[in-house]
């Protein structure tokens, strides 16, 4: 196993952590055993073409691991690597792992962080998203889960975005975005009237971890912390229930009610102030705990239909 | 890309029993470093792969005092780097060493 | 060839459609095996959230039928809509739905043909022509990841330096010949031959196993990934 830095789990943010810190204080201690590791050097055959560096893991971690005594498959995107994208290498560990999750039933817990497909690779990060979400609800389809988890820098977008759509369950922190385009990418194709990528608040309103959290786009909302994650897959690990027909016909519903509910809705707050969130305004600056009572009874669910 | 190569004498061997270990991230002005007890305890290699080209001799420098002033003796260090500053470069090949030969649980 | 064109090469003794703005559904015969299922997505439309319902729905339907009717997913579409609307209403998960329903009616016995005739991008391709048993093209088909110009913006290299450098990968660049090389379309049927017949053929050769990744390596496209796939896959167990 390579030894990585360990920061005190107690002093980390999940946000500014490496996906090697992130993944080493979620897992049980010394349990992890990495699947084609950095010194195997299986790095991008296609980045040298554009004079970039490589990264010995191509950002993506894998392997097996336990969380709570209970084995484990693990995958880890590091966010600060061509922003966590998608290239031929990357996705490719993750096709195998959730393969195997298929053979075996073994759960699997993503860590995203990611931009969507890396454009140096498109044609190879496009396929591999693709081969990921077979794979995905192969796994799902025999009863194993397949748990995400979203705080990081890149948050979760383009084709990562719908990856994480396929999860069983997923797990966001307030720093983590859900999206399929990207501000940046809304305002240069659209306008900046359409989205000022500029605005923060209006990217965290609209894509944020809150946000996703009120109207089912995610299910455990967390503190920027390992030990908040860690609780959350955890809890995760033990709902059970496989991916079938009626899981989707239950989620057809889900997602034509939220359509019929909030379609005439221009702003997050909006929506909020309709799923009878008082002061709705507030919420963006409420703490983690004020938040969750806030939503409570309030917010749309997923469950058993995701 | 720049990629260079050295292979020094060093004058101590490093400590501990690990036989890998890994830090940093492949971001600009950043590196990542990869440490392996695979030589004999009186050599030192590392190699570079470097964005930035033209610092050959900036380099060819810092791993000269890196080897000379820690115990590295008998690893294979291997670095990818996006234009990381001397200072980064020093820092990350202390944390990798050191993390090398921190004792295993 | 014109969608018009498709059907009644496909369908020489008519076919059942009904159209709506752009999407489109129905039936058509097979000969000698009962009929099959089309879909579709037309005139480059855009998939946002009421699209990929409106499909979805379809597939469900057709997927929680107690028969083995095979569909046909026709594409012509642009990418996922782009708007802050969308992205509000989470329209990842409605993509997400899309692509789950088309895979897990194929896992129910309903094995879907993508044909992709026009155009389809990013997040659009992802939750239909890529999520379907097996995808197939049409020669003048333009399946983009993203085109060139807004590559070139995000990247901040010049579009005559993407051009260059395509010319020598096919690794990056949008079209058909790329993509196919990487693994993602099964085959490029024949224009000048009934398309009835290369869809049965292809009905009777769809491998429940996913072959794009050994496609791709085969073709040259994807040097690495089935490899990497299947070491990770047998470590994992």
């Amino acid at each position: 196993m390579t030894a990585a830095g360990r920061i005190p789990a107690e002093r980390l943010s999940w946000y500014e952590a490496t996906a090697r810190q992130r993944l080493g204080a979620l897992v049980d201690p010394g349990t992890f055993v990495e699947i084609i590791g950095p010194e195997e050097r299986e790095t991008s055959p296609h980045l040298g073409i554009f004079d970039l560096p490589a990264q010995f893991d191509d950002g993506m971690i894998v392997g097996r691991a336990a969380i709570g005594g209970r084995a484990i498959l693990i995958a880890a995107q590091e966010g600060r690597f061509m922003g966590g994208a998608f290239g031929e290498v990357h996705g490719a560990k993750l096709t195998g792992l959730l393969r195997a999750a298929r053979m075996s039933r073994r759960d699997v817990v993503v860590l995203f962080d990611t931009g969507g497909v890396r454009l140096q690779e498109a044609n190879a990060g496009e396929l591999a998203i693709a081969e990921i979400i077979r794979a995905l609800v192969g796994a799902r389809s025999v009863g194993a889960q397949v748990i995400g988890l979203i705080g990081g820098r890149a948050g979760c977008y383009g084709g990562g975005g719908v990856i994480a759509g396929c999860c069983s369950t997923l797990i966001a922190s307030e720093h983590g975005r859900i999206g399929v385009s990207g501000p940046d990418v809304i305002e240069t194709n659209m306008g900046v009237e359409e989205f000022d990528a500029r605005d923060r608040a209006l990217i965290w309103r609209t894509m944020g971890g809150k946000h996703r959290y009120l109207i089912g786009g995610a299910d455990l909302f967390v503190d920027d912390r390992p030990a908040a994650f860690r609780e959350a897959t955890l809890a995760a690990l033990g709902r059970g229930g496989s991916l079938g027909l009626d899981t989707l016909v239950a989620e057809q519903a889900r997602l034509e009610r939220r359509l019929a509910r909030f379609s005439d809705e221009t702003d997050a707050i909006e929506v909020w102030a309709a799923l009878g969130i008082g002061n709705a305004e507030a919420i963006p600056e409420l703490a983690t705990r004020e938040f969750l009572l806030a939503a409570a009874g309030h917010r749309e669910s997923a469950d058993e239909a995701r | 890309m720049e990629r260079m190569a050295y292979r020094l004498t060093a004058p101590h061997p490093a400590g501990g029993t690990r036989r890998q270990a890994i830090v940093g991230v492949v971001a600009s002005g950043n590196l990542e470093v990869l440490v392996e007890r695979a030589l004999p305890p009186d050599v030192c290699s590392v190699e570079v792969a470097t964005s930035v080209r033209g610092f050959g001799p900036v380099w060819e420098a810092v791993v000269a005092d890196f080897v000379a002033r820690r115990a590295a003796g008998g690893l294979r260090i291997a670095i990818n780097d996006s234009g990381a500053r001397p200072d980064t470069v020093t820092l990350r090949l202390a944390q990798a060493v050191r993390l090398i030969c921190a004792e295993e649980p | 060839m014109k969608p018009a064109e498709i059907l009644r090469s496909l369908f020489p003794g008519g076919c059942d459609l009904t159209a709506d703005g752009g999407l489109m559904a129905g039936h058509g015969p097979l000969p000698g095996a009962g009929r099959i299922h089309v879909l579709g997505v037309a005139e480059g439309t855009s998939l946002g959230v009421e699209e990929a319902l409106w499909l979805a729905r379809r597939v469900l339907e057709i997927g929680q039928a107690r028969d083995a009717t095979p569909i046909l997913l026709m594409v012509d579409s642009g990418s996922q809509r782009m708007s802050r609307r969308d992205e509000l209403l989470g329209l990842n998960e409605y993509l997400a739905h899309l692509a789950k329903a088309l895979i897990i009616a194929e896992l129910a016995g309903h094995r879907s043909v993508g044909l992709l005739y026009g155009h389809s991008a990013a997040g659009a391709f992802i939750a239909t022509g890529l999520a379907s048993s097996a995808l197939v093209a049409l020669p003048g088909a333009t399946p983009t990841v993203m085109d060139l110009p807004s590559m070139a913006r995000v990247t901040k290299l010049s579009i005559d330096f993407l051009r260059e450098k395509a010319a020598t990968t096919p690794i990056f660049a949008p079209g058909l010949d790329n993509l196919a090389q990487a693994g993602a379309v099964l085959e490029i049927w024949d224009p000048d031959k009934p398309l009835d017949l290369q869809l049965t053929s292809c009905l009777g050769r769809l491998s429940a196993v996913d072959e794009r990744d050994r496609l791709g390596q085969e073709r040259g496209g994807r040097p690495k990934a089935a490899a990497i796939a299947a070491r990770v896959a047998k470590s994992s167990l």
